[in-house]
């Protein structure tokens, strides 16, 4: 029985298994994946929600420092007295799992460019062997934002008769021409930086410059004009203008800081890998997800009012394409002011929803009982 | 919490027969969708535009999707509910007219339910007063009130006859009962049941 009001995690952890056929048809192995479990697993193995990070995240999702500990604990959105939560890295990235800065077997060197392209279908393919690891058979939810929400929706795509109910948040079926944009122009930036080397910079000098500039344009996109005003205004830093362009306002100096900060901790490659295969993430025709006949699965599709990054059409389009298909599908745009970081922190919203709507899930009305009629 | 009774929502769930599948438009807080789920043991789903009542409807465990009827119902396939529901809500849409011709299309049956214009108070209240009616079912003043249309049971009559649907039966309501008797004068809100008139 699990102690509740503990959130039982033993921190991070890593499953290392032989590989996996990629999209490409490569072969990628052997992988390592990073994760974290919270709460316990019940002797019939049904109460199992799956949480995906997003882009830059990591398996350290719940606990003190977890990106999204406000929604994962007891009482909280994702009830450790009640589940058993569990969150995994992906392949491609570089928080523990394996990425093109881990070491190729052929070469006992990092792979840098020579690691295979890699799709978010190959992730979750991945996060499947993870998941029969721990012998799990049934996912009562898949939730994550952003590249999270693609991942929750290609396991539906991938897994249909594992999957009972996912919650894509402040994401879409398919990337828009604005958003492979965005991160086409990250991407130049890092391959500019004369330290990125055609990717070969393991051991020596890394592009940071370049990646810190990629993250400075992620971070923009992530604010809504609202919460920069909200935030910076036209506020000076210290001792006002020096006409040196250095940073004059609190907005170029925040920047600065994400930007520098963001580079201690992730990988130039990945950065290039894992954007792009959101970019080619596409599950907007008519096949990728299963009708209501294939597979009974609930949806919450949850979006931000203020999110321009993953504006509102596109979750609009996402409850369209569903409906169309006869799911049962529940949608709710939140009123935020975050714009796309709404889904990190607009916390008693989300919980509100996410909590009920897995209730719901997992008991039928029954967690209604007490509405007497 | 405990559900709080309505005499519309019990009317309605006389009509649904067990296990139905159906739509309601305009669903609000979820009270009829989940009157009908539990006791109708109903296939229920909604739409609802106001996001504060989506979370009471999520909290009693109803899937409800989060937008305009007025925008219309593409994706949803033809004759794919036995009822769709327009119950308090078709006065507030912009077009009722088109709402309408899509809950047919959707439903093989459609409920409405509106309140009465031409209740004897409203009446006494434009006659004598000269003032725009405030009633138990019509309890807005004309600066705040979220219906765009104000029409009678005799108004909807018309409407039927005008577009050839067919009225499958016709409840008149007072607060905790039915009217027989002029309904148009007595009746505080109706509900009619609809369908599309078979052709040939």
């Amino acid at each position: 029985m699990a102690v509740p009001g503990n959130i039982n995690s033993a921190g991070t952890k890593y499953y290392k298994f032989g590989g996996i056929t990629l999209d490409s048809g490569q072969f990628l192995g052997p992988i390592t994946l990073a994760y974290e479990t919270y709460g316990r697993l019940n002797p019939q193995k049904t109460n199992v929600i799956l949480i995906e990070h997003a882009f830059s995240g990591d398996a350290h999702a719940g606990g003190p420092g977890g990106w999204w500990q406000e929604m994962i604990g007891p009482g909280k959105a994702f009830d450790t007295d009640h589940y058993y939560v569990i969150c995994s890295n992906v392949i491609g990235g570089c928080q523990g799992s394996t990425g093109p800065s881990s070491l190729d077997p052929q070469t006992g060197k990092p792979y840098a460019v020579d690691f295979p392209l890699i799709t978010i279908a190959d992730m979750v393919r991945a996060q499947k062997e993870l998941i029969d690891h721990l012998g799990v058979h049934r996912l009562l939810a898949v939730a994550g934002g952003s590249m999270g929400g693609m991942l929750a929706l290609q396991w539906v795509s991938s897994y249909p008769q594992i999957v009972k109910s996912a919650i894509p948040i402040a994401t879409t079926l398919k990337h828009s021409p604005q958003q492979i944009a965005f991160n086409e122009v990250g991407r130049q930036a890092i391959m500019a930086d004369p330290a990125w080397n055609g990717g070969a910079y393991y051991g020596r000098e890394k592009p940071e410059r370049g990646l810190a500039v990629a993250r400075m344009i992620g971070h923009i996109t992530y604010m809504s004009d609202k919460s920069m005003e909200e935030k910076f205004s036209r506020r000076l830093k210290d001792n006002g203008p020096n006409f040196k362009f250095s940073n004059d306002f609190e907005v170029e100096g925040y920047l600065k800081y994400k930007g520098d900060s963001f580079v201690k901790r992730f990988d130039a490659n990945s950065y290039l890998y894992l954007s792009k295969a959101i970019d080619h993430f596409d599950l907007a025709d008519n096949r990728s997800l299963p009708g209501n006949s294939e597979a009974a699965i609930r949806f919450l599709i949850l979006a931000f009012s203020s999110d321009w990054l993953y504006p509102l059409y596109q979750s609009q389009e996402m409850v369209r394409h569903l409906r169309r298909k006869q799911a049962d599908v529940t949608s709710l745009e939140i009123k935020s002011s975050y714009g796309h970081d709404a889904f990190l922190l607009e916390v008693e919203e989300q919980t509100r929803v996410i909590r009920s709507f897995i209730d719901k899930t997992y008991h039928g009305y029954r967690v209604v009982d007490e509405y007497e009629i | 919490m405990k559900y709080k009774y309505r005499f519309d929502h019990e009317v309605i769930s006389r009509i649904v027969e067990p296990g139905a599948k159906v739509l309601d438009l305009g669903c609000g807080t979820g009270e009829l969708l989940f009157l009908l789920a539990r006791r109708n043991k109903a296939r229920v789903e909604g739409i609802e535009l106001d996001d504060a009542a989506i979370y009471a409807c999520v909290e009693k465990g109803l899937s409800v999707i989060h937008r305009d009827i007025d925008s219309g119902l593409a994706e949803y396939s033809d004759q794919s509910f036995d009822y769709v529901i327009l119950n308090q809500s078709m006065q507030e849409v912009k077009r009722a007219d088109l709402v309408i011709d899509e809950a047919l299309r959707v439903g093989k049956k459609v409920i409405v339910g509106f309140p009465n214009f031409a209740h004897y108070l409203a009446r006494l209240q434009i006659f004598f007063l000269g003032r725009t009616p405030v009633t138990p079912s019509l309890p807005f003043k004309w600066y705040d009130t979220p219906n765009l249309h104000f029409l009678s049971i005799s108004d909807f009559w018309d409407y039927t006859r005008e577009k050839r649907l067919q009225v499958l039966a016709v409840h008149y309501l007072r607060e905790a009962g039915e009217v027989r008797v002029l309904p148009n004068l007595f009746a505080r809100a109706a509900l009619f049941v609809l369908t599309r008139q078979k052709t040939n």
